[in-house]
Protein backbone atom coordinates (compact mmCIF):
# COMPACT_ATOMS: atom_id res chain seq x y z
CA UNK A 1 0.00 0.00 0.00
CA UNK A 2 2.60 2.62 -1.20
CA UNK A 3 -0.34 4.61 -2.05
CA UNK A 4 -0.93 6.03 1.56
CA UNK A 5 2.60 7.15 1.49
CA UNK A 6 1.89 8.66 -1.77
CA UNK A 7 -1.13 10.63 -0.71
CA UNK A 8 0.82 11.69 2.48
CA UNK A 9 3.07 13.81 0.08
CA UNK A 10 0.79 14.56 -1.84
CA UNK A 11 -1.40 16.40 0.72
CA UNK A 12 2.19 17.79 2.03
CA UNK A 13 2.96 19.32 -1.39
CA UNK A 14 -0.63 21.13 -1.72
CA UNK A 15 -0.27 21.98 1.86
CA UNK A 16 3.19 24.13 1.17
CA UNK A 17 1.64 25.54 -1.83
CA UNK A 18 -1.55 26.55 0.71
CA UNK A 19 0.31 28.16 2.87
CA UNK A 20 2.33 30.22 0.34
CA UNK A 21 -0.58 31.85 -0.70
CA UNK A 22 -1.36 35.08 0.64
CA UNK A 23 -5.07 34.22 0.74
CA UNK A 24 -5.63 30.74 1.78
CA UNK A 25 -7.52 29.67 -1.16
CA UNK A 26 -10.50 26.95 -0.78
CA UNK A 27 -8.51 23.83 -2.94
CA UNK A 28 -11.49 22.94 -5.47
CA UNK A 29 -9.73 19.79 -7.20
CA UNK A 30 -6.25 18.47 -7.11
CA UNK A 31 -5.45 17.16 -10.75
CA UNK A 32 -3.21 13.98 -11.11
CA UNK A 33 -1.58 12.29 -13.97
CA UNK A 34 -0.26 8.68 -13.13
CA UNK A 35 0.04 6.98 -16.02
CA UNK A 36 -1.23 3.04 -17.01
CA UNK A 37 3.03 1.82 -16.79
CA UNK A 38 3.52 2.76 -13.26
CA UNK A 39 2.97 0.69 -9.69
CA UNK A 40 -0.05 3.24 -8.44
CA UNK A 41 -3.23 2.35 -7.90
CA UNK A 42 -5.41 4.92 -8.86
CA UNK A 43 -8.69 3.85 -6.94
CA UNK A 44 -5.94 2.94 -4.17
CA UNK A 45 -5.19 6.36 -4.14
CA UNK A 46 -8.38 7.74 -4.06
CA UNK A 47 -9.69 5.82 -0.97
CA UNK A 48 -6.13 6.77 0.80
CA UNK A 49 -6.61 10.49 0.13
CA UNK A 50 -10.47 10.31 1.19
CA UNK A 51 -9.19 8.71 4.67
CA UNK A 52 -6.17 11.07 4.74
CA UNK A 53 -8.11 14.91 3.61
CA UNK A 54 -10.48 14.62 6.65
CA UNK A 55 -10.41 17.58 9.12
CA UNK A 56 -8.03 19.32 6.92
CA UNK A 57 -7.94 22.08 4.42
CA UNK A 58 -8.59 19.61 2.05
CA UNK A 59 -11.76 18.24 3.24
CA UNK A 60 -14.24 19.41 0.49
CA UNK A 61 -11.31 18.79 -2.27
CA UNK A 62 -11.99 16.40 -4.90
CA UNK A 63 -9.31 14.07 -6.32
CA UNK A 64 -9.13 13.76 -10.05
CA UNK A 65 -7.09 11.45 -11.96
CA UNK A 66 -6.36 10.81 -15.47
CA UNK A 67 -4.26 7.81 -16.98
CA UNK A 68 -2.21 8.04 -19.95
CA UNK A 69 -1.66 4.79 -21.75
CA UNK A 70 1.16 3.12 -22.53
CA UNK A 71 2.84 4.53 -25.99
CA UNK A 72 5.87 3.44 -27.03
CA UNK A 73 8.01 4.60 -30.35
CA UNK A 74 9.76 2.09 -32.36
CA UNK A 75 12.95 3.87 -33.48
CA UNK A 76 12.91 1.54 -36.57
CA UNK A 77 9.76 2.19 -37.78
CA UNK A 78 9.45 5.44 -36.67
CA UNK A 79 6.08 5.13 -35.09
CA UNK A 80 4.03 4.77 -32.04
CA UNK A 81 2.14 1.57 -30.65
CA UNK A 82 0.39 0.94 -27.85
CA UNK A 83 2.39 -2.30 -25.79
CA UNK A 84 -0.31 -4.70 -24.28
CA UNK A 85 0.19 -4.32 -20.15
CA UNK A 86 1.20 -7.86 -18.95
CA UNK A 87 1.34 -9.55 -22.68
CA UNK A 88 3.71 -7.91 -24.80
CA UNK A 89 5.75 -4.48 -24.88
CA UNK A 90 8.12 -5.56 -28.61
CA UNK A 91 7.14 -3.82 -31.12
CA UNK A 92 4.11 -5.47 -32.83
CA UNK A 93 5.29 -5.12 -36.65
CA UNK A 94 9.20 -5.50 -36.09
CA UNK A 95 9.40 -6.83 -32.76
CA UNK A 96 12.01 -4.54 -31.77
CA UNK A 97 12.23 -4.12 -27.56
CA UNK A 98 10.46 -1.21 -25.85
CA UNK A 99 13.16 1.42 -25.44
CA UNK A 100 11.23 4.40 -26.07
CA UNK A 101 8.22 5.28 -23.59
CA UNK A 102 6.56 8.33 -25.00
CA UNK A 103 3.86 8.16 -22.13
CA UNK A 104 2.12 5.91 -19.53
CA UNK A 105 4.95 6.87 -16.66
CA UNK A 106 3.50 9.70 -15.65
CA UNK A 107 3.29 10.15 -11.84
CA UNK A 108 2.38 14.33 -11.35
CA UNK A 109 0.55 16.58 -9.51
CA UNK A 110 -0.34 18.39 -12.49
CA UNK A 111 -2.32 21.31 -11.18
CA UNK A 112 -4.63 22.74 -8.05
CA UNK A 113 -8.11 24.44 -8.94
CA UNK A 114 -8.92 26.94 -6.55
CA UNK A 115 -11.34 29.19 -5.35
CA UNK A 116 -10.90 33.08 -4.64
CA UNK A 117 -13.84 35.52 -3.07
CA UNK A 118 -10.91 38.15 -4.57
CA UNK A 119 -9.00 37.75 -7.29
CA UNK A 120 -4.97 36.78 -6.84
CA UNK A 121 -2.10 38.74 -7.69
CA UNK A 122 -0.77 35.76 -9.60
CA UNK A 123 -1.39 31.87 -9.87
CA UNK A 124 1.57 30.74 -8.56
CA UNK A 125 3.63 28.11 -10.64
CA UNK A 126 6.10 25.77 -8.08
CA UNK B 1 -17.93 36.89 -6.59
CA UNK B 2 -16.17 33.61 -6.87
CA UNK B 3 -13.74 32.71 -9.67
CA UNK B 4 -11.84 29.82 -10.19
CA UNK B 5 -8.22 30.08 -10.60
CA UNK B 6 -5.90 27.18 -11.58
CA UNK B 7 -2.06 26.67 -10.23
CA UNK B 8 -0.16 24.47 -12.35
CA UNK B 9 2.25 22.44 -10.32
CA UNK B 10 3.75 19.92 -12.44
CA UNK B 11 5.69 18.12 -9.53
CA UNK B 12 6.10 14.77 -9.54
CA UNK B 13 4.51 12.54 -6.75
CA UNK B 14 7.73 10.99 -5.61
CA UNK B 15 9.63 14.15 -5.17
CA UNK B 16 10.08 14.15 -1.43
CA UNK B 17 11.58 10.96 -2.01
CA UNK B 18 13.47 11.17 -5.32
CA UNK B 19 14.93 14.54 -3.26
CA UNK B 20 16.34 11.95 0.04
CA UNK B 21 17.58 9.87 -2.79
CA UNK B 22 19.77 12.20 -4.38
CA UNK B 23 20.97 13.45 -0.83
CA UNK B 24 21.57 9.77 0.52
CA UNK B 25 23.44 9.28 -3.22
CA UNK B 26 25.73 12.47 -2.80
CA UNK B 27 26.55 11.31 0.48
CA UNK B 28 27.42 8.01 -0.40
CA UNK B 29 29.45 9.39 -3.72
CA UNK B 30 31.55 11.48 -1.02
CA UNK B 31 32.27 8.41 0.97
CA UNK B 32 33.29 6.83 -2.23
CA UNK B 33 30.66 4.04 -0.89
CA UNK B 34 29.38 2.01 -4.10
CA UNK B 35 25.09 1.17 -3.20
CA UNK B 36 23.67 -1.66 -4.92
CA UNK B 37 19.81 -2.02 -4.47
CA UNK B 38 18.79 -5.62 -4.51
CA UNK B 39 14.87 -6.34 -5.41
CA UNK B 40 12.70 -9.21 -6.10
CA UNK B 41 10.06 -11.30 -4.54
CA UNK B 42 9.51 -12.66 -1.35
CA UNK B 43 11.95 -15.93 -0.99
CA UNK B 44 14.03 -15.28 -4.29
CA UNK B 45 16.39 -15.86 -3.04
CA UNK B 46 18.40 -12.47 -2.01
CA UNK B 47 19.33 -13.01 1.52
CA UNK B 48 21.10 -16.54 0.30
CA UNK B 49 22.74 -14.53 -2.41
CA UNK B 50 23.84 -12.07 0.27
CA UNK B 51 25.18 -14.61 2.74
CA UNK B 52 27.48 -16.20 -0.59
CA UNK B 53 28.31 -12.77 -1.53
CA UNK B 54 29.53 -11.85 2.21
CA UNK B 55 31.47 -15.18 2.22
CA UNK B 56 33.59 -14.62 -0.88
CA UNK B 57 33.40 -10.79 -1.37
CA UNK B 58 34.25 -9.59 2.51
CA UNK B 59 37.71 -10.33 2.03
CA UNK B 60 38.79 -8.07 -0.74
CA UNK B 61 36.13 -5.14 -0.30
CA UNK B 62 34.62 -3.74 2.84
CA UNK B 63 30.91 -4.41 3.15
CA UNK B 64 28.11 -2.58 5.14
CA UNK B 65 24.65 -3.87 4.68
CA UNK B 66 20.97 -2.77 5.23
CA UNK B 67 18.33 -5.32 5.71
CA UNK B 68 14.82 -4.20 5.02
CA UNK B 69 12.34 -6.48 6.76
CA UNK B 70 8.72 -6.17 7.44
CA UNK B 71 8.91 -7.55 10.99
CA UNK B 72 11.79 -9.74 12.16
CA UNK B 73 15.68 -9.32 12.57
CA UNK B 74 16.15 -12.87 11.38
CA UNK B 75 17.60 -12.10 7.89
CA UNK B 76 19.80 -9.41 9.54
CA UNK B 77 20.89 -11.97 12.09
CA UNK B 78 21.38 -14.38 8.98
CA UNK B 79 23.93 -12.00 7.78
CA UNK B 80 25.92 -10.55 10.63
CA UNK B 81 27.84 -14.45 11.28
CA UNK B 82 29.83 -12.87 8.33
CA UNK B 83 31.31 -9.77 10.57
CA UNK B 84 29.90 -7.31 8.49
CA UNK B 85 27.71 -4.35 9.88
CA UNK B 86 24.12 -5.14 9.09
CA UNK B 87 21.35 -2.30 9.56
CA UNK B 88 18.19 -3.92 10.33
CA UNK B 89 15.58 -1.45 9.03
CA UNK B 90 11.61 -2.57 10.23
CA UNK B 91 9.61 -1.09 8.14
CA UNK B 92 6.68 -1.90 9.45
CA UNK B 93 3.58 -2.69 7.70
CA UNK B 94 5.49 -0.58 4.36
CA UNK B 95 5.80 -2.12 1.95
CA UNK B 96 9.63 -0.76 0.34
CA UNK B 97 12.48 0.70 1.72
CA UNK B 98 12.11 4.79 0.89
CA UNK B 99 14.73 7.22 0.63
CA UNK B 100 14.48 8.32 4.33
CA UNK B 101 14.45 4.58 5.42
CA UNK B 102 17.95 4.45 3.91
CA UNK B 103 18.98 7.77 5.50
CA UNK B 104 17.93 6.61 8.78
CA UNK B 105 20.21 3.09 8.42
CA UNK B 106 22.98 5.50 7.25
CA UNK B 107 22.90 7.68 10.58
CA UNK B 108 23.43 4.64 12.26
CA UNK B 109 25.80 2.70 10.37
CA UNK B 110 27.85 6.57 10.74
CA UNK B 111 26.87 6.16 14.81
CA UNK B 112 29.03 2.48 14.79
CA UNK B 113 31.90 3.36 11.78
CA UNK B 114 33.33 5.80 9.29
CA UNK B 115 31.27 5.15 6.76
CA UNK B 116 34.44 6.06 4.21
CA UNK B 117 35.68 3.02 5.31
CA UNK B 118 33.74 0.97 2.96
CA UNK B 119 33.96 0.18 -0.63
CA UNK B 120 29.95 -1.10 -0.90
CA UNK B 121 26.95 -0.83 0.47
CA UNK B 122 24.42 -3.84 0.11
CA UNK B 123 20.51 -2.88 0.48
CA UNK B 124 18.37 -5.91 0.30
CA UNK B 125 15.07 -4.32 -0.45
CA UNK B 126 11.55 -5.83 0.81
CA UNK B 127 10.46 -8.93 -1.14
CA UNK B 128 7.63 -7.44 -2.99
CA UNK B 129 7.71 -7.50 -6.79
CA UNK B 130 5.61 -4.46 -7.08
CA UNK B 131 5.89 -1.25 -5.05
CA UNK B 132 10.49 -0.94 -4.63
CA UNK B 133 10.67 -0.30 -8.16
CA UNK B 134 9.13 3.12 -7.77
CA UNK B 135 11.40 3.89 -4.93
CA UNK B 136 14.85 4.84 -4.97
CA UNK B 137 16.92 4.84 -2.06
CA UNK B 138 20.29 6.36 -3.02
CA UNK B 139 21.68 2.99 -4.87
CA UNK B 140 24.22 3.34 -7.96
CA UNK B 141 22.53 0.39 -9.74
CA UNK B 142 19.02 -1.78 -9.07
CA UNK B 143 19.49 -5.73 -9.10
CA UNK B 144 16.19 -7.21 -9.61
CA UNK B 145 16.57 -11.45 -8.88
CA UNK B 146 13.84 -13.73 -10.23
CA UNK B 147 13.44 -17.29 -9.20
CA UNK B 148 13.40 -19.92 -11.51
CA UNK B 149 10.38 -21.44 -9.45
CA UNK B 150 7.93 -18.15 -10.35
CA UNK B 151 7.90 -18.81 -13.89
CA UNK B 152 8.87 -16.97 -16.72
CA UNK B 153 5.82 -15.08 -17.24
CA UNK B 154 7.11 -12.59 -14.10
CA UNK B 155 8.63 -9.78 -16.35
CA UNK B 156 5.74 -9.21 -18.33
CA UNK B 157 3.49 -9.35 -15.36
CA UNK B 158 5.92 -6.81 -13.37
CA UNK B 159 7.21 -4.92 -15.87
CA UNK B 160 8.48 -2.08 -13.56
CA UNK B 161 10.87 -3.98 -11.76
CA UNK B 162 12.64 -5.72 -14.65
CA UNK B 163 12.16 -2.21 -17.00
CA UNK B 164 14.47 -0.57 -13.95
CA UNK B 165 17.21 -3.05 -13.24
CA UNK B 166 20.77 -2.79 -14.05
CA UNK B 167 21.43 -5.88 -13.47
CA UNK B 168 19.09 -9.07 -13.59
CA UNK B 169 19.84 -12.71 -11.59
CA UNK B 170 17.88 -15.35 -12.25
CA UNK B 171 18.50 -17.65 -9.14
CA UNK B 172 17.65 -21.09 -8.05
CA UNK B 173 19.24 -22.37 -11.28
CA UNK B 174 19.93 -25.69 -9.49
CA UNK B 175 16.07 -26.76 -9.52
CA UNK B 176 16.34 -26.19 -13.41
CA UNK B 177 16.26 -30.20 -14.43
CA UNK B 178 12.97 -30.60 -11.80
CA UNK B 179 10.77 -27.45 -13.47
CA UNK B 180 9.34 -27.00 -16.86
CA UNK B 181 10.86 -23.34 -17.33
CA UNK B 182 11.89 -22.19 -20.73
CA UNK B 183 14.99 -19.71 -19.95
CA UNK B 184 14.93 -18.41 -23.31
CA UNK B 185 11.74 -17.14 -23.34
CA UNK B 186 12.19 -15.81 -19.69
CA UNK B 187 15.17 -13.75 -21.08
CA UNK B 188 13.30 -12.60 -24.47
CA UNK B 189 10.49 -11.43 -22.21
CA UNK B 190 13.10 -9.63 -20.01
CA UNK B 191 14.65 -7.89 -23.62
CA UNK B 192 12.06 -6.85 -24.51
CA UNK B 193 11.16 -4.16 -21.59
CA UNK B 194 15.33 -3.94 -20.93
CA UNK B 195 17.13 -5.06 -23.96
CA UNK B 196 20.74 -3.77 -22.16
CA UNK B 197 20.19 -5.49 -18.44
CA UNK B 198 22.71 -7.70 -17.71
CA UNK B 199 21.33 -11.43 -17.10
CA UNK B 200 23.10 -13.37 -15.00
CA UNK B 201 21.74 -16.96 -14.24
CA UNK B 202 23.00 -18.17 -10.55
CA UNK B 203 22.44 -20.71 -8.18
CA UNK B 204 23.43 -20.06 -4.05
CA UNK B 205 23.21 -23.27 -3.19
CA UNK B 206 25.63 -24.74 -5.47
CA UNK B 207 27.54 -21.70 -6.16
CA UNK B 208 26.78 -22.15 -9.97
CA UNK B 209 27.77 -19.08 -11.88
CA UNK B 210 28.03 -16.83 -8.77
CA UNK B 211 31.55 -15.86 -10.34
CA UNK B 212 29.99 -13.82 -12.76
CA UNK B 213 28.00 -11.94 -10.58
CA UNK B 214 30.97 -11.26 -7.98
CA UNK B 215 32.56 -9.87 -10.97
CA UNK B 216 29.92 -7.44 -12.30
CA UNK B 217 29.65 -6.34 -7.83
CA UNK B 218 33.61 -5.55 -8.87
CA UNK B 219 33.07 -4.28 -12.05
CA UNK B 220 30.58 -1.73 -10.21
CA UNK B 221 32.50 -1.00 -7.46
CA UNK B 222 35.67 0.26 -9.58
CA UNK B 223 33.67 2.14 -12.05
CA UNK B 224 32.26 3.73 -9.04
CA UNK B 225 35.67 4.52 -7.36
CA UNK B 226 37.02 5.66 -10.58
CA UNK B 227 34.26 8.20 -10.92
CA UNK B 228 34.40 9.93 -7.62
CA UNK B 229 38.63 9.99 -8.20
CA UNK B 230 37.50 11.85 -11.09
CA UNK B 231 34.77 14.31 -9.95
CA UNK B 232 37.23 14.98 -6.60
CA UNK B 233 39.76 15.64 -9.03
CA UNK B 234 37.78 18.15 -10.97
CA UNK B 235 36.40 19.84 -7.74
CA UNK B 236 40.50 20.09 -6.55
CA UNK B 237 41.03 22.35 -9.74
Amino acid sequence: MHETDMTKALIQTVQDWWEAQPERPRVERIHLVVGKFTCVEPVSLQFSFEVQRRDTFLAQTELVIQEPPLIAFCQLCQQEYAPEIGLRYACPSCQAPMEEIRSGRELKIDRIEYCSDSAPAYASDL
Amino acid sequence: MHQTFDAALGINLLHANQQGANHNRAHLDQWGVTCLNLMSGPGAGKTALLEKTLAALSTQLKIAVIEGDMTTELDAERLRQYGVPVIAINTGRSCHLDAKMVAGGLHQLEDHCSPSAFDLLLVENVGNLVCPAEFEVGEHAKIALLSITEGEDKPLKYPIMFQEADCLLITKMDLAPYLEIDLARLESNVRQINPQVQIIPVSAKTDWGLEAWFDWVRSQVSAQAQTSTRSSASSAI
